[in-house]
Order: structure tokens, then sequence, then C-alpha cells
């Protein structure tokens, strides 16, 4: 039995937010005028960022506290470090959106903190239990907050989409940690390894796997469970698809590696063959997909769906090299995203916030410094060398070769060929084209969050030492 | 003859693949997606009790109290997103859906 003072200096963050999401929801009921925002938003900007303080807490020690279902290590410290930036960008950069759009509804930031608090509850997991329960807290804010814009058609529908495939995702992973538990005999992740390790593969225990990965996949949006994606970014307001495709991606991608690595070791043969197989048709559809879209959110849709296949090579490799890989790709696409999507909320034309890609005709000559970061982002998106972005890819790539995954590698790379077109083609529209109507100047936050993402994606290349000892050292942890 | 383990996961299987069709043939209306998504919740739950009960531990009893409640908020979140999109569009018909697409 470790003592309470133990458990609760494991879980540091994830009890600073809970009792902070309550204190702000307090102070907005009591204190904001007519529910606007007040300083709520800034207050849970802080709020976040005392929680990524917190955890360099205790970098040396792994701990499992709450009775086995909750881990402290330094896989979870990584991807819970990534889950907050991506919470504390899509928060700074909702400031100005939500101010223009009437919406600054104190409600927004408090449902921020408490999804992110469903992540690191959700990346700590290590049974069955607490992943559901943490799942649920993520999701239940999300739903919420896709519909946030609420005298808004197309924000309703998003909602809508978003929690009637959600809750059909859930369903299926429920089904699938159901039949884990009956044929494994318990929902501890160590105790299914246990279960499993003997060599007896129990058909119930693949079915359930198979069906836990058709719910994971819908929350990382892999093909072939991606269909609410696109619709769910072009309807949500802006920050909250800046959300969804940082912060929400880190936390299923981050669970998707912990269960079967941990739990399933012993038939990776069985999960390899899935993440192989939607791995791919990722890849295909996200560069496929996007080329035809106009929308310059719908478009990020698919280049999220495409990232997430790249992501998943690393997994596929199903070893500690492969697995630093998809850490590594998962802090560089977070990086990418959230530039991306600061780059679309300068995107404002006399006032009214614009998603066409063709508004951004001949940006370089309107405004030259945020068309050069936003090519930065696009080629770095695209895998161009020396930026980030094909260091991601390189780093789940060399896994996949040297664990013989030959096909998987050869459709990645022609996959991100096709790609490069239409990451390409904006870069063309904005230097290339006669200019379109001139953008507004945007809010000096989301210049900021353009300007330091786009800066950090140029100069990886010169300065990778510290993530890459963090990936390395967050991969050991879980083998 | 003696009803056991396999009879109730027959039963759990069935009422999971009704929920699944009804949320995959519905064309009609929103409504019945929600009842859906509860179906499968609950043939998760007699899974759950039905394993609890076969392999003598508590564990799946109380991971099924765990899926009561957060079902009864999945519903409340899924009334409300409901109700703002009918209050938008005035028609809660699944084919309606279709303002995005592409």
């Amino acid at each position: 039995m470790t003592p309470f003072s133990f458990a609760v200096a494991h879980s540091l963050p994830e009890f600073v937010l809970a009792v902070g999401a309550l204190v702000l929801l307090m102070l907005g009921v009591f204190r904001a005028k007519d529910g606007r925002d007040w300083i709520i938003s800034e207050l849970a900007i802080g709020l976040l960022g005392l929680a990524f303080v917190l955890l360099f807490f205790d970098l040396k020690s792994n701990a499992v506290v709450w009775g086995g279902s909750f881990v402290d290590d330094a896989f979870g410290r990584f991807m819970k470090g990534l889950a907050l930036l991506g919470a504390i960008g899509a928060l700074v950069l909702s400031l100005d959106f939500m101010r223009r759009e009437k919406i600054d509804l104190f409600e927004f930031p408090v449902l921020v903190v408490i999804a992110t608090l469903g992540m690191l509850m959700l990346i700590s997991a290590r049974d069955l239990i607490a992943l559901y329960l943490g799942l649920e807290l993520m999701s239940l804010a999300l739903y919420v907050i896709a519909a946030f814009h609420r005298d808004n058609a197309r924000a309703s529908e998003a909602g809508l989409k978003y929690f009637a495939l959600g809750a059909l995702s859930s369903g299926m992973l429920l089904y699938g940690a159901s039949l884990i538990y009956g044929f494994a005999g318990t929902v501890s992740f160590d105790g299914i390894a246990k279960a499993l390790a003997g060599g007896t593969q129990s058909v119930g225990v693949i079915f359930g796997l198979v069906f836990m990965m058709a719910g994971l996949s819908f929350k990382m949006s892999i093909v072939p469970f991606h269909m609410w994606t696109p619709d769910v970014y072009e309807g949500a307001p802006t920050p909250v698809t800046t959300f969804f495709a940082s912060a929400a991606k880190m936390a299923a991608v981050a669970i998707t590696v912990r269960i079967t690595n941990t739990a399933f070791p012993s038939i990776t043969h069985q999960w390899q063959q899935i993440v192989v197989f939607t791995s791919i048709l990722s890849m295909v559809v996200g560069a496929f997909a996007a080329i035809g879209q106009t929308n310059i959110k719908r478009l990020m849709a698919y280049s999220s769906i495409g990232h997430m296949g790249f992501a998943m090579v690393g997994l596929a490799a199903a070893n500690e090299a492969g697995v630093r890989g998809v850490l590594m790709y998962m802090a560089i696409y977070l990086v990418m995203t959230l530039g991306a999507f600061a780059a679309i909320l300068s995107m404002r034309v006399t006032g009214v916030y614009v998603e066409n890609i063709g508004d951004l005709a001949g940006l370089a000559r309107r405004n030259g410094v945020m068309a050069f970061f936003l090519a930065a982002i696009m080629l770095s998106l695209a895998g161009i060398p020396p930026l980030a972005g094909f260091w991601a890819k390189w780093f789940v790539f060399m896994p996949a070769v040297n664990a013989g995954l030959y096909p998987l590698t050869v459709l990645g790379v022609l996959a991100s060929t096709v790609a490069c077109f239409y990451y390409l083609r904006i870069v063309k529209i904005m230097y290339f084209d006669e200019p379109a109507r001139p953008f507004d100047t945007a809010s000096p936050a989301v210049s900021g969050v353009l300007a330091v993402s786009s800066l950090m994606v140029v100069l990886f290349s010169f300065w990778p030492g510290p993530i890459t000892a963090a990936a390395a050292a967050a991969a050991k942890s879980l083998f | 003859m003696d009803i056991g383990l396999p009879h109730y996961l027959s039963v759990a299987a069935l009422l999971f693949t009704i929920g699944v069709a009804g949320i995959i043939l519905n064309r009609k209306n929103i409504i019945i997606i929600l009842m859906s998504v509860e179906l499968i919740l609950l043939s998760v739950n007699i899974n759950l009790v039905a394993f609890s009960s076969f392999l003598g531990d508590l564990t799946g009893q109380v991971f099924s109290l765990f899926i009561l409640t957060v079902a009864a908020a999945e519903a409340a979140i899924g009334l409300a997103i409901l109700v703002t999109y009918f209050r938008n569009r005035g028609t809660i018909a699944v084919e309606d859906i279709n303002m995005m697409k592409g």
C-alpha cells in the first residue's frame, strides 16, 4: 500500500487541473459578467502551464499508484507535456478568435482544461477502466466544444457528427475491452500481458484487440475510421479544431502505443498486421483525398489523417526505436499543427475569418514574413529536408526498414511524395499568384505562435538534442 | 437446458450488432442513433457482468457501474447537442445532416 502523499506527488498535474477546473468554473459562474470570458482563459492558460511545470517535479522515478491503475513514467510525462503544450497553444490562439466571433464564454476554457485532464489520465492509464474513464472525460468535453458556436449551423452539425461517431467508437472500444477482460481474466495491462505470455492465443482476446484498435483508430482519425475528421475540422470553430488536431491526437496516440506495447507484447504479430494495414490506408487517403480540397481547414484534416498514418509506421515496427520515432513524430507534428492553425487564424479579411486556399494568393507580396513562416511549415509538413518534418519521417521510417517492413515503407514514401503536391500548391499560390484581398493585422498572440512554431521547425536540425534525448528516455521506459 | 456463459455472450453480441446496425442503417431520426448507442453500451454491460460472474471476479461489475454512469452523461450531452442542432436547422432527420461533404 503506497502512502497517499506518494500517490498525490506522482499525479500532481492531474490534481492541479481537476481542482483548478472547478475553481475556474466557480469563478466564471459567480464573477464573470453575462457569462463572458472575463479572465478565465488567461487563468486556464496559467493553470495548464503550472501543470506542465509540475511534470518536471520528479523526472527520474517511475511509479504505479492508485491501486495499479495509474502509472507515472517517462513515456507518460513526455506525451503529457505535448498534450499540455497543445492545449496551451489552442487556448492562446482562441483568445482573439472567440472575442471576435462573440463566443467568448467562460465555459470554453473550463471545458478545455477538463478535456486536458482527461487526456492526462488517458496517457497514464494502466488498466482498461482507467483507459475508458480518461477517454470519456476527454471525449465528452470535446463533443461540447465542437458544437461550442451554438448559433452556427455548421458548428452544431460538426458537434453532432462528432458525437454520433465518437459514441459508436467508444462502444466498440468498450466491447473490445469487455472481451479482453473476459478472456484474459483481468483489466490491468500487466495482468493481460501475463495472461497472454504462455503462448496460448485466445481467439476472444484477439477479437477484443481488434475492436479496441477500431475504437482507438476513431480517436486518432485513422482510415477506415476517419469519416468524421474533415467535417468536424471544417465545422468546428478554428481554435477548437486546433485543439482536436494537437492535444487530442497526442493522447489517443499515446494510449495506443502504451496498450499495444505493455498489454499485448506477446501477440505483437496480431496487432502489427492491423497497424500496418490502417497505416498504409491512412497515408494513401491522406495524400489523395486532400488534393481536391479548397477549404484549408478541410485540407488540414486530410493532412492530419495522412500524418497519423506516418506516425503509425513507427508503431508498426513494434520495438523501442519505433516508439521513439512515434514520439519524435508527435512532438514535431504538434509544433507544425499549431503553426499551421495560427496561420489559418491570421486569415481575416475586413474583420471576417476566411478559410479558402485562394485567399492566400500572393501573400508573399502583401506580407512576406507571414508567407515565409507558413511556407516553412507547409514544406515541413511535406517532409522536405532539412526542416523538422523530414526528420520526423526519418525517425519513423528507419525503424520500420530495420524491422523488415519494406512494403509499408515504400508505400509510405510514395504517399509522402503525392502529399507534397498539395503542400507545394499552397506555397505556389502564396508566392506566384496574383495578390488577393489583404489580410487584417493578426493579433500579437497569433503571430507569436506562428513565428515560434515556424522557427522551431526551421531550426530543429541545428539543435535536435534535447527532444531526441527525451523521446529516447520516454521510449525506454515503456519496454 | 443450463444457461451458461455462451448464452449471455450471444445475447450481448446480438444486441451489439443491432446497435451498430441501427446507427449505420438508420436514415430517419437522430434519436434512434442515441438509442442505438445505449443498446451498444448495455450489451457491453451484459458481457462484463456475465464474465464477472463466470470468473468470480468483481472487477467486471465495477466496470459496468462506471459504464452506466458515463452512459448517462453521454446521453445528456448528446441530447444537448441535438437541441442546439434542431434550433439551427429545424430538423433532426439524418439525411439532412449534409452541410459539409467532400
